[in-house]
């Protein structure tokens, strides 16, 4: 097995032929073993080399800490394997719309994003050519029939200053039997518009992916051009990364938890943590001088050195804020009426999430052990003490209890990296990647872990820059946990995922 | 009970000063650029090279300009320049009313004029507006977000996001404007009444940003609706909720200063009239 699986670690570059070839049938044989023994799949996606479409595979090893790679060329259609694995019907989704390789005996071919295509000519696996007919018009709802069904439909334009994306009910007074989301309003062509990079605008538009994790996608950006160039940050540069990636992760879990009081009426903890996110937000634009983080990582390091005063007196000043958090968002845990509100809501089992491969803290709250930060690291978190956070419940109150539980331990490890700041430069010379290779980098963004798959042409650009958010995986959790509940839970529920329209939409 | 209000005293007031007191920001923020074209050197033109989106023009002329509505504010180009020609101040008051009033010239900044005095007369005291993500990256939506939350308190002003185009009085583009997104956009615009305003926010609304020439995006909102004119451009990636405020109440004629106080920690607009 193990020449037929390719093993890498995390952010490695291998000469893209060295990904061993094999058949269609012995590909998914191999995905369909890794599933089944427990596994999951981090991305399964379509390259072309030399003309011909190869679906190359990439299986996370969680214990042993590495990446499988593995690839088999298609032509125009292979046998579907979402009956027997259900975590990888979207890539075959994504597959049939980005190449036109029909998943037959699929049971949901569904679009997408609503993308035209990326390789090949001719009409797509939907028999869709030119410009698309509206969505969601175009789109084949599932629906329900019986007198008393009602179809509710919500979006694209919602309630809020929220992204666009449709949901489409199918309802017997308040209960929802079934909730189906289309996206695809938000799809700007990111991937197309990588191709032919890196140039001086890649790093910008991968922070625009999803603005809300600029840091996560330039950092996993920013690792994968390294291990194709070959060359290593320095220690300090490393730190400064990663105590950005964790700011991000506090302003957007303290944001949730803000958002999640705001769905419920909840006043105290809505107007307090809006207020306290933005100290984390102001502590990524004291390094950088963007609240977002935009401009920080680069390949070779950060752009914006955090002198060692300031860094102490940051740590205390976080510190501080996360004590404040401590007492808003407290509040919310302990007040009967939110917990009478969220305990029980929203449940998605943990073999459902297994099933579905739920990612970040979505999936943690039903049990599963996923956290690139512990199972795939790069320094300095190889070295720290984070913890992984987990809890079975599954349902609202487990997905706001992460937030909770794992912004702590964030803050902690950002004022334990800032008052021992490793000496020495923050940046080095990153060269241009080296041809004909493929790299596959992870980081354990907010809302879980980002895939970025980059392989470079024999001139040493981007042939292919494949993205995964894990909003990917977790749209699907948000439908199946609002099955049975009450269509009035539906915005809490959806705000314990917060899920992104734009980085699955690309 | 005891605990919400010990944790409210605890807390404290969270709106901020601005506009009757300072706004502050960062040491390292960058706002409005300083150009000095003088100092630029004949055939130079390192700055446009590293520049993400193409905002810089003129580069190595007496006509050295950066058009803020494309700039990102990253500063790579005052990073690039070996002769300091470039230089990312913090002043946030940004925002324009007109395309070609956002490409900055020198160092004088060209602040946003107020409406009319009929449209102030209807919306000066009571404006609400209808947001569109239109392929924003969320990164736009979380700023004007952050304006009504208790820090930034937007509604301190009478100005308030809507959940219906039938209680707007306008609407607010994000994003490069998606082929996907377009009927959304225009049936949203459709279903406003008149007299409505049409207001761009950030980089993408403006010209498409870091998706300016993607094949499947119109960059931005400018003629994303047929014969409809952008009344507001606010530029950033992303504004500063600040920016977007100060944009907001210039167009309402309810911030007129041209001054500006620098302090220690921050920038106050000297005597903002209200």
């Amino acid at each position: 097995m193990s020449s037929r699986i390719l093993q890498v670690k995390n952010g490695e570059a291998v000469e893209a032929r060295a990904v061993p070839r094999l058949s269609v049938d012995d590909l998914q044989g191999l995905v369909a073993d890794v599933v089944t023994a427990g596994g999951r799949v981090a991305a399964l996606y379509g390259r072309e080399e030399a003309g011909e479409l190869l679906v190359t595979a990439v299986l996370p090893n969680d214990r042993e800490g590495t990446l499988g790679l593995l690839s088999a060329p298609v032509t125009k259609e292979w046998p579907s394997l979402a009956p027997e694995c259900p975590a990888v019907q979207l890539f075959e989704r994504e597959l049939a719309e980005q190449y036109g390789v029909v998943p037959r005996g699929h049971p949901w071919p569904k679009p997408v994003r609503f993308e035209h295509r990326l390789g090949g000519a001719g009409p797509d696996a939907f028999g869709r050519e030119g410009p698309r007919a509206d969505i969601p018009g175009g789109y084949p709802f599932f629906a329900m029939e019986g007198e008393e069904v009602h179809e509710v439909a919500v979006g694209p334009v919602h309630a809020g200053i929220i992204e666009p994306g449709h949901f489409r009910f199918q309802c017997h007074g308040e209960h929802v039997f079934h909730l189906e989301i289309v996206l695809g309003y938000q799809h700007r062509g990111a991937e197309g518009m990588l191709v032919g990079g890196p140039t001086a605008r890649t790093v910008s538009l991968l922070e625009s992916v999803a603005g809300d994790t600029a840091v996560g996608n330039a950092l996993c950006h920013a690792r994968a051009m390294e291990g194709l160039a070959g060359v290593e940050v320095p220690p300090r540069a490393a730190a400064l990364r990663a105590v950005a990636l964790e700011l991000e992760r506090l302003a957007n879990h303290v944001g949730d938890l803000g958002a999640l009081a705001t769905d419920i009426g909840f006043l105290p903890t809505a107007s307090y943590c809006g207020a306290l996110r933005a100290d984390f937000l102001n502590a990524l634009a004291e390094i950088c001088g963007n609240r977002f983080g935009r401009g920080l990582v680069v390949p070779g390091g950060v752009r914006f050195d955090l002198p060692s005063d300031a860094a102490a007196r940051l740590a205390g000043r976080m510190e501080e804020a996360f004590s404040r958090v401590e007492d808003a968002a407290g509040l919310f845990f302990d007040s009967p009426s939110s917990r009478n509100r969220v305990d029980g809501t929203g449940v998605v089992p943990k073999e459902t999430a297994q099933a579905l491969g739920l990612l970040g803290p979505a999936g943690r709250a039903s049990g599963l052990q996923v956290d690139a930060r512990k199972t795939h690291p790069f320094e300095p978190y190889s070295s720290a003490t984070l913890p992984m956070v987990t809890l079975e419940a599954g349902d609202v109150h487990a997905r706001a209890r992460i937030r909770f539980d794992e912004a702590r331990a964030s803050a902690a490890f950002v004022v334990q990296v800032l008052r021992q700041l490793p000496e020495g430069p923050v940046r080095a010379p990153c060269p241009a990647p080296r041809p004909g290779r493929l790299a596959v980098s992870l980081v354990e963004g907010w809302r879980g872990e980002l895939v970025h798959a980059v392989t470079t042409g024999a001139d040493g650009r981007f042939a292919r820059y494949k993205l995964k958010d894990p909003s990917f995986h977790n749209w699907m959790g948000l439908q199946l946990a609002l099955r049975g509940e009450q269509i009035s839970d539906f915005p809490l529920c959806n705000k314990s995922f917060n899920l992104s329209y734009c980085g699955y939409d690309l | 009970m005891i605990s919400i209000l010990r944790t409210r005293l605890r807390l404290g007031s969270q709106t901020i000063a601005y506009p009757d007191g300072p706004a502050r920001f960062p040491e390292r923020f960058r706002g409005r650029p300083a150009l000095d074209a003088a100092r630029c050197k004949a055939g130079c033109a390192e700055c446009a090279a590293v520049c993400p989106t193409e905002a810089v023009g003129g580069a190595g002329t007496s006509d050295l300009s950066i058009d803020l509505g494309r700039c990102l504010f990253c500063g790579l180009c005052q990073e690039a320049c070996p002769e300091g020609a470039i230089a990312f101040g913090r002043d946030y008051r940004l925002a324009a009313r007109t395309r070609e009033e956002l490409v900055a010239r020198g160092d004088v900044p060209l602040l946003a004029q107020a409406l009319g005095a009929e449209m102030q007369r209807v919306f000066g005291r009571s404006l609400k507006l209808r947001q569109v993500s239109a392929a924003g990256c969320n990164g736009c939506e979380a700023e004007l977000n952050a304006t009504g939350n208790v820090q930034f308190d937007l509604g301190r002003f009478g100005v308030q996001f809507v959940a219906s185009p039938r209680h707007a009085d306008g609407v607010v583009v994000t994003g490069p404007v998606s082929e996907n997104m377009l009927t959304g956009l225009r049936k949203t615009w459709e279903a406003t009444p008149a007299p409505r305003l049409l207001i761009a926010v950030g980089a993408c609304a403006i010209s498409g940003g870091p998706f300016a020439g993607s094949p499947v995006c119109r960059d931005g909102a400018v003629g994303a609706i047929d014969g409809v004119p952008v009344d507001l451009f606010i530029p950033g990636c992303p504004p500063h909720p600040v920016t977007i405020l100060d944009g907001l109440l210039r167009l309402l004629g309810r911030v007129q200063g041209n001054d500006l106080r620098l302090t220690g920690t921050g920038i106050v607009a000297a005597e903002p009239a209200r």
